[in-house]
């Protein structure tokens, strides 16, 4: 079943626009995809093209240890102190930082920040900081965010100095909405949680259950170009991100 | 989606004489390519890294068909579904077929090129679902009812004047003037959208192997709100996409942001695994992967297997002249650019797409600029030299290259035929050695002159001795 490899030094065979749009006279097979051989269809016409039938279990074996054990492409280069880098590269992108000495100093840090910015004082935050002691007017409550909220704060997993990105993780008691509906985000970051790079990253998702359903690399509020090229923050998720940076 | 690159020619001089449309490119054409360039002086490592992304691209392509059965079972194991279309019609028809399962009205969608090769709009809303475009740009040309003239940065044909006139019309609003303004009011449009939605389709820019994962990246946060808040998630990616480890992921990362929109990151990266899990309290009920053939296999098979390696960054269209001179939509298809004068003459045909390899300059600066290292200069002649031998194209132009080839071919004739030329134009020439008209070429000459030679030529001044 399998033809030669396409051989590029024959130039006028005649097959040749048959094999490049033989898509257009398949109309005909059209019922495959409904009889469920759509797939095995397209997989067996890739062994086909690649002039080599399906593959030898030896030859999967390797395949299967690239993907357990990616070998290590470049990584920039970075200097040491990542928490400095991690600043620099997310305030470039118009989020701000705020250092604090302790977790215990978020409520406080948050309650100004909604007063410098005039904010409604009913706020989203995540499981793990709803027991903080928030301060009267605040209201804090947990779950997905409402359609009209105004002011998330989430914890972060991790940042990667490497984009100056936040990471975050969905999870029972990290919802994917805050991230994107309120017009204000504040994440809370302990200093320790800066990796360098994305690869690095990933080990820690590995090591620390595996992949969440969503996992939301976040650098800066959100952004267009799209009209004459002239950024605009706010387009659709929040127009301001604001980092608790604790440690 | 229209078809309409058989107009090429009149479509460019139409382009080239449209004042708004220069105004734009050239704008454009400042910000992409000098972002790109201080980014890219940035990072030493670039080089490296394009080195690198086209190895693991020739790497997967090779092993295509395991590593997306190992993404597949991924997806599975998380909860998804992975569909495979061998065609357009096959992609719409399971688009459609999964909306109507949800019992959907709403479906919200994020940029995907995918789905406009796919003609996904016109089938869905065809089959009466009301379809809203979520990215800005995208949303814009939806109201303008066009189709995207770049494939990052779709809308940037329009001035701001024409998008004010395209809300006014569209939103029944006071006219915003502002590029602000005219931002807060597609948000404060469009939010109710995202929220109204049973469906939201997003493109997949990567799918890793290793654990089931689709990667958008975005920097308005429009493909995180079509993902996370309506009941089903439908991911369209070509089958080429695909890469075997998180790990690989960084590297393309590293050279999408800096290549498409010259940022070190884009602000929003996502990675997708599967539905909604037990205790989650957001997020779709159900995931869907469209994994999308469409001509891929085939083009996997052919001369044509590197223009695979594409991740769609756009880098190619920002820094080619023809490209900006006449914008995207004279282009005719999905795909405008360098890119897309290779690929629209794999989908459409050579014949159709005659132009477009033609119009090349081959001046080669896409290939220095593509982040995967695609020679795409060498497929466009390529191309040119497969429309010969498929005796497309004018025919004056292929009885004049076989007769140069035949005379060219016998040195005893191309030597008299040489003697003949060039006397003949260094007489037309005359005294200031410009020929101004040239007889059978008019057009050519209308806008320049012809320098004549010199009266002798390189082999008349060769001994015949040396020559044997």
């Amino acid at each position: 079943m399998s033809k030669p490899a396409f051989d590029p030094d024959v130039d006028d065979r005649p097959s040749f626009m048959e094999r490049l749009f033989p898509w257009k006279q398949r109309v005909s097979k059209k019922p495959l995809y409904q009889l469920g051989v759509g797939r095995d269809l397209i997989l067996d016409t890739i062994a086909d093209q690649l002039g080599r039938g399906p593959l030898q279990p030896a030859a999967r074996a390797a395949l299967a240890e690239r993907i357990s054990r990616a070998p290590r492409h470049p990584r920039p280069a970075l200097p040491d102190d990542l928490a400095e880098v991690f600043t620099q590269r997310i305030t470039r992108r118009a989020a701000t930082v705020q250092t604090l000495a302790d977790i215990g100093d978020v409520p406080a840090a948050v309650a100004a920040h909604l007063r410098t910015h005039c904010l409604p004082t009913h706020i989203a935050v995540s499981d793990p900081l709803a027991a903080l002691a928030w301060p009267a007017p605040l209201q804090v409550h947990t779950g997905a965010a409402q359609r009209n909220e105004a002011v998330a704060v989430s914890l972060a997993r991790l940042a990667v100095a490497e984009t100056g990105s936040v990471l975050l993780g969905s999870g029972s008691d990290t919802p994917t909405t805050h991230n994107f509906v309120p017009d204000d985000h504040l994440v809370v970051l302990h200093r320790q949680d800066i990796v360098a790079h994305l690869e690095d990253a990933w080990t820690s998702l590995r090591n620390h259950g595996g992949m969440p359903r969503a996992v939301n690399l976040i650098a800066g509020p959100s952004r267009t170009g799209d009209i004459e090229q002239t950024i605009q923050l706010g387009a659709h998720g929040p127009r301001r991100l604001h980092i608790l940076l604790i440690g | 989606m229209r078809f309409e690159t058989p107009r090429f020619k009149q479509a460019a001089v139409v382009a080239l004489h449209d004042e708004r449309l220069r105004t734009a490119l050239a704008r454009s054409r400042v910000g992409f390519i000098g972002h790109r360039q201080a980014a890219v002086d940035a990072l030493p490592e670039f080089e490296q890294l394009r080195d690198t992304a086209a190895q693991i691209k020739d790497h997967v392509l090779d092993h295509l068909d395991y590593y997306l059965q190992r993404y597949e079972q991924a997806v599975v194991a998380a909860g998804g579904k992975v569909h495979w279309a061998h065609d357009d019609s096959e992609a719409q028809r399971i688009i459609v077929d999964i909306c109507r399962a949800a019992d959907a009205k709403v479906i919200t969608k994020g940029k995907s090129m995918v789905s406009e090769e796919i003609g996904l709009n016109d089938a869905l809303i065809a089959a009466g679902y009301e379809v809203v475009e979520t990215d800005l740009g995208e949303y814009i040309i939806q109201l303008a009812k066009e189709p995207p003239s770049h494939i990052v940065g779709p809308a940037l044909h329009k001035t701001r004047e024409q998008v004010t006139a395209l809300f006014a019309e569209h939103h029944g609003r006071a006219r915003k003037e502002t590029v602000a303004e005219l931002v807060t009011e597609a948000r404060e449009m469009l939010r109710d959208k995202f929220f109204r939605a049973d469906v939201g389709i997003t493109g997949g820019n990567f799918l890793i192997a290793e654990t089931g994962t689709s990667v958008i990246v975005t920097n308005e946060g429009n493909g995180d709100l079509t993902q996370t808040l309506p009941r089903v998630h439908i991911v369209t990616s070509g089958i080429e996409r695909v890469l075997p480890s998180l790990d690989d992921l960084p590297v393309f990362l590293r050279l999408l942001a800096r290549s498409a929109t010259g940022q070190d990151t884009e602000t929003y990266t996502t990675l997708s695994t599967g539905p909604r899990r037990a205790g989650d309290p957001d997020g779709p009920e159900e995931y869907h992967v469209v994994l999308v053939d469409n001509g891929r296999t085939q083009m996997l098979g052919s001369r044509f297997r590197k223009m695979l390696r594409c991740i769609r960054c756009g880098a190619c269209m920002n820094h080619c002249p023809v490209y900006g001179s006449v914008g995207g939509h004279a282009y005719g298809w999905v795909y405008p650019g360098p890119m897309g004068a290779v690929l629209t003459p794999i989908y459409q045909g050579l014949k159709d797409s005659y132009d477009l390899p033609n119009a090349c300059t081959l001046n080669g600066r896409c290939q220095s600029v593509c982040p995967v290292k695609i020679p795409l200069p060498e497929m466009l002649r390529e191309l040119r030299h497969l429309q010969h031998v498929e005796r497309v194209g004018p025919r004056l132009q292929r009885s004049a290259l076989a007769a140069w080839r035949f005379v060219a071919s016998q040195p005893w004739l191309y030597r008299i035929a040489e003697k003949l030329a060039t006397t003949t134009l260094a007489r037309l020439g005359g005294a200031g050695r410009r020929v101004r008209k040239l007889p059978f070429a008019e057009g050519w000459t209308q806008s320049r002159d012809l320098p004549a030679p010199a009266g002798s030529t390189f082999l008349s001044q060769v001994p015949r001795s040396k020559r044997a």
